[in-house]
């Protein structure tokens, strides 16, 4: 069954913002979606799965190189020719191994043939795709070590029961979870490029729309799906098209010094909220089609690419959020 | 109840007084006739013969068990090491998840969270599968992890239950057949719009209930042999998917009409809600089935029992303890595999190397190039992981900590907690004043509830110190049977004079006090006691001396020193 159609989930537009932004610029780095239960988070995350455009990779290649000369020696890829595959969204399931998050060596193999041989983790499998955690503030602190440094190098070496493996592990980190549950640890939540916080609808109308649909999604299928899908093609087109208008959306420095500006009232940590900022109002230029990054588009993009890193303040009552807004109505008017 | 009792579906009628246990072979009969829409029952309820008697209905289901410790590989199959091993080809063999059906699992309450998430993703994925989770839990503070509970439909609590109030449950297959024919063509139109005001009355944020109780509300009226959904589905929908998830009643229509209702600030979602859907009797009618398909208390209980789950994984300076999957490694050892552990495989192999001339010899059919591996041969991995640490502050609160030194206290707390969070510690807060102590946050990670809880704690009253001490234990006690470490710090002046039973009894009271602080010395845990006393009194040294605890005097400290003194203490 192909996941619920992405532009068929009612309201939650920051999050679906979010999302697209990330699809149009994958290097904004990947969404932190935290919230209630039931909010239709995970199924937003694989909603954008079936919604990304299809990458070009080596045929076979357990790391979806884009190129044969790229493929691991230890893969040994021996077809030439490029095929198209979705652009893979991984699951990093909770009391995942490390073995299987890095990759390690072929036990199936080693024991039946005695021949030493890597098989691939999950690491390999998210190259130039996205890697999705589900409940991510439950994570183990082994595994989120692992993580941030594989995230920090792009390439995930593994120096293990006498082997040496190399191979790159470039992906968009997209993360979900609920805070009642525990917090992130602030290193892992500086990797994500964009955060947003989702809320279960407050009104009637729109929680009946919710459950309609998912209902309909459910039990009518083909017609709701005959329904939603072009509107998916839709919005597959329109980013397609915002990407490749991307590297034409002009920066003034008027914009320049509005995003550094922004980040210096916020007091964030290092130059990466400047970075995302810029980044992530490009994306959001492109996709509205307009040919320069205006204020309106930085101070739509400040929320979502700064909320999360403020300098935790343990004894501030008011939430990141309003600090956010608090600031940008001062130095943004 | 008949399958063709339609009397009870005359809207307006108030919830149909059944024999409890009737919703309890109803709930099994509407989980056997959809449990691809309800998608499973939590069943709360301790070993005995009447939850032998459910169980024994859901018997129909044919449920595959699975337990909370249950391997990875078991849940989603994996390589067949033994068949492996043996035959020299690869075998696998397939996962609980794998095969669609009904799963049952037992002693849920401990379930850890990620195993909760791991079968909820399962739930979400493949819409044939459906669990049934045994909740065991005996004290205030467990209960079902919150992705499963939120995802389950139905709920049933067997507590209270006796012997001869229970009855065998027999489910006619054919009856159950011919429902679930009917259950295509179940017409729900507005039940679905109905279900989601009322779960909103009820604080129920999670979109998932709606629609699971519109999948009991179909079920109910297949087995009703109806064709559309009526007044008395709804109710058994409410009173089966809503009423456990509750998180506040609205006050019932019988208050309503002698006090005029509350200006609407206060609520004014639920106020417009009322106006516009014009709902208003019916609705109050779903909600009293929700309200009375609970015995009072258990929903305070159960918002316990979410709270004290809001912990996680492992991390902090807690103790450390031998582990088969995570931490430092140690050297591997010889076992089986399967349960839990990684296989060494170089150990493994080394181990092997050897005998493989020998063991040739013996089998003279193998394959010259095959390894000849022995099941003896199978080394473990073994890893030191470290515990969670819990930090559970006892913070006096009565009149004789003079106010100030519960701000004081307060401030004091607050930076550790700031200080827990870069450590990734639990944190627990008991506060005691007036007649007794009482757990204001279970032990958690949550920040947020934490600051919430503290700010909002009065002060004044008497000084209930035994009671402090008594709960102080039995939740570092609980922390411990969780697998965490808990550490104790007391804020007091400690005088006590407020025995266990609530007397004003000074005598009794210290006497009592003694034994609980020689009790938690006994159990060998950490305790940390701070005199927030102006003018320390020798009564809290001796008491301290009997919980050896490290006693410090602070007769003028800010919160800043305080917290100083306190992670020097605990030792960082």
């Amino acid at each position: 069954m192909t996941p619920f159609p992405f532009t068929a989930i009612v309201g939650q537009d920051e999050m679906k913002t979010a999302m697209i932004l990330t699809a149009i610029d994958p290097k904004i780095g990947g969404v932190l979606v935290f919230g209630d239960r039931g909010t239709g988070k995970s199924t937003a995350v694989r909603a954008l799965a079936a919604l990304l455009p299809p990458i070009e990779a080596v045929k076979g290649c357990p790391v979806n190189s884009a190129r044969p000369e790229d493929c691991p020696e230890w893969a040994e890829v021996t077809a030439t020719e490029i095929e198209t595959r979705p652009t893979p969204v991984v699951d990093l399931p909770l009391g995942v191994t490390e073995d299987r998050v890095t990759g390690a060596l072929d036990i199936e193999r080693a024991l039946t043939r005695g021949e030493k041989a890597f098989q691939a983790g999950l690491l390999a499998r998210a190259n130039r795709g996205y890697l999705y955690i589900d409940e991510v503030n439950l994570l183990e602190d082994h595994i989120v070590d692992l993580l941030l440094d594989v995230a920090q190098s792009g390439e995930n070496v593994v120096e293990r029961e006498g082997m040496s493996i190399r191979h790159p592990a470039r992906f968009v980190l997209v993360g979900s979870g609920n805070p009642e549950e525990g917090e992130l640890r602030p290193q892992l939540l500086d990797r994500f490029g964009l955060s947003v916080e989702v809320t279960s609808p407050k009104e009637i109308e729109t929680r009946i729309e919710v459950i309609r649909r998912r209902d309909a999604y459910e039990n009518d299928y083909p017609a709701f799906m005959a329904e939603w899908q072009p509107q998916d093609a839709e919005l597959r087109t329109h980013i397609l098209t915002a990407r490749a208008a991307l590297p034409h959306v002009r920066s003034s420095n008027v914009a320049l010094h509005d995003c550094a500006s922004v980040c210096l009232a916020l007091g964030s940590d290092g130059l990466r909220g400047e970075l995302t900022l810029l980044r992530t109002a490009r994306a959001l230029a492109a996709y509205e089609g307009a040919s320069e990054i205006t204020r309106a588009h930085i101070r739509s993009a400040a929320p979502m690419a700064l909320r999360h890193r403020l300098r935790r303040d343990p004894l501030d009552e008011a939430g990141s959020a309003a600090r956010v807004a608090r600031q940008l109505a001062e130095v943004l008017p | 109840m008949s399958p063709f009792d339609d009397t009870s579906g005359l809207p307006g009628r108030p919830p149909p007084q059944t024999d409890p246990w009737e919703m309890v072979e109803l709930a099994i009969t509407l989980l056997a006739i959809n449990p691809a829409g309800l998608r499973g029952l939590w069943l709360r309820a301790r070993t005995g013969p009447v939850r032998d008697r459910a169980l024994a209905g859901l018997k129909t289901l044919a449920p595959r068990k699975l337990h909370p410790s249950i391997t990875d590989e078991a849940l989603m199959g994996g390589l067949d090491l033994s068949a492996t091993l043996a035959s020299g080809e690869m075998q696998h063999h397939t996962g609980l998840l794998e095969r669609s059906g009904t799963l049952q699992l037992t002693m849920a309450e401990r379930c850890a969270p990620g195993l909760g998430v791991r079968l909820g993703q399962a739930l979400d994925r493949d819409s044939t599968l459906a669990l049934i989770a045994l909740d065991e839990a005996a004290e205030e503070g467990e209960g079902l992890p919150q992705a499963l509970a939120d995802r389950l439909g139905l709920f049933l609590d067997l507590e209270g239950f006796a012997w001869g109030d229970s009855a065998d449950i027999v489910l006619s297959p054919a009856l159950i057949t011919a429902a679930r024919a009917r259950l295509k063509g179940i017409v729900s139109d507005t039940a679905l719009a109905r279900l989601a005001g009322v779960a909103a009355e009820l604080g129920i944020t999670s979109l998932r209930a709606p629609l699971l109780a519109n999948a009991c509300a179909r079920a109910n009226a297949a087995w009703r042999g109806a064709e559309t959904i009526e007044e008395a589905d709804l109710e058994i929908a409410v009173a089966l998917c809503f009423a456990h998830k509750a998180q506040h009643f609205p006050e019932s229509p019988s208050d309503r009409e002698e006090t005029p209702p509350e200006p609407p600030q206060d609520q004014p979602e639920e106020g417009r809600d009322r106006d516009e859907s014009e709902l208003d009797m019916p609705e109050d009618m779903l909600i009293e089935a929700a309200r009375s398909a609970l015995p009072p208390g258990l929903i305070a209980q159960l918002q316990a029992a979410r709270l004290a789950r809001a912990q996680s994984g492992p991390s902090g300076a807690g103790a450390k303890r031998k582990s088969m999957r995570r931490g430092r490694a140690l050297p591997s050892r010889a076992g089986k595999p399967g349960t839990g552990a990684r296989v060494d495989v170089i150990a493994t192999l080394r181990q092997a190397a050897p005998w493989q001339k020998m063991r040739r010899a013996m089998h003279c059919g193998a394959a010259p190039d095959r390894l000849l591996l022995m099941p003896s041969d199978i080394r473990l991995k073994r890893y030191q992981d470290q515990t969670d640490r819990v930090l559970i502050f006892v913070v006096d609160a009565s009149g004789s900590a003079a106010v100030a030194r519960l701000a004081e206290a307060k401030g004091a707390v607050e930076l550790m907690l700031a200080e827990a969070y870069s450590t990734r510690d639990h944190v627990a807060l008991i506060a005691f004043r007036g007649a007794q102590a009482e757990l204001c946050l279970p032990p958690s990670r949550s920040l947020v509830q934490t600051k919430r809880r503290l700010a909002g704690l009065p002060g004044g009253g008497a000084t209930p110190l035994a009671s402090a001490l008594q709960l102080a234990l039995a939740t570092a006690e609980q922390a411990r049977g969780h697998g965490m470490t808990p550490t104790l710090a007391f804020l007091t002046d400690g005088r006590g004079n407020i025995a266990l039973d609530g007397s004003a009894n000074r005598a009794q009271a210290a006497e009592e006090a003694t034994q609980l602080a020689r009790a938690i010395s006994s159990r060998d845990m950490r305790a940390l006691v701070i005199d927030t006393s102006l003018r320390p009194k020798p009564q809290l040294a001796d008491l301290s001396a009997q919980m050896r605890a490290t006693l410090i005097a602070l007769p003028r400290a800010d919160a800043r020193s305080l917290s100083a003194t306190l992670s020097s203490a605990l030792g960082g």
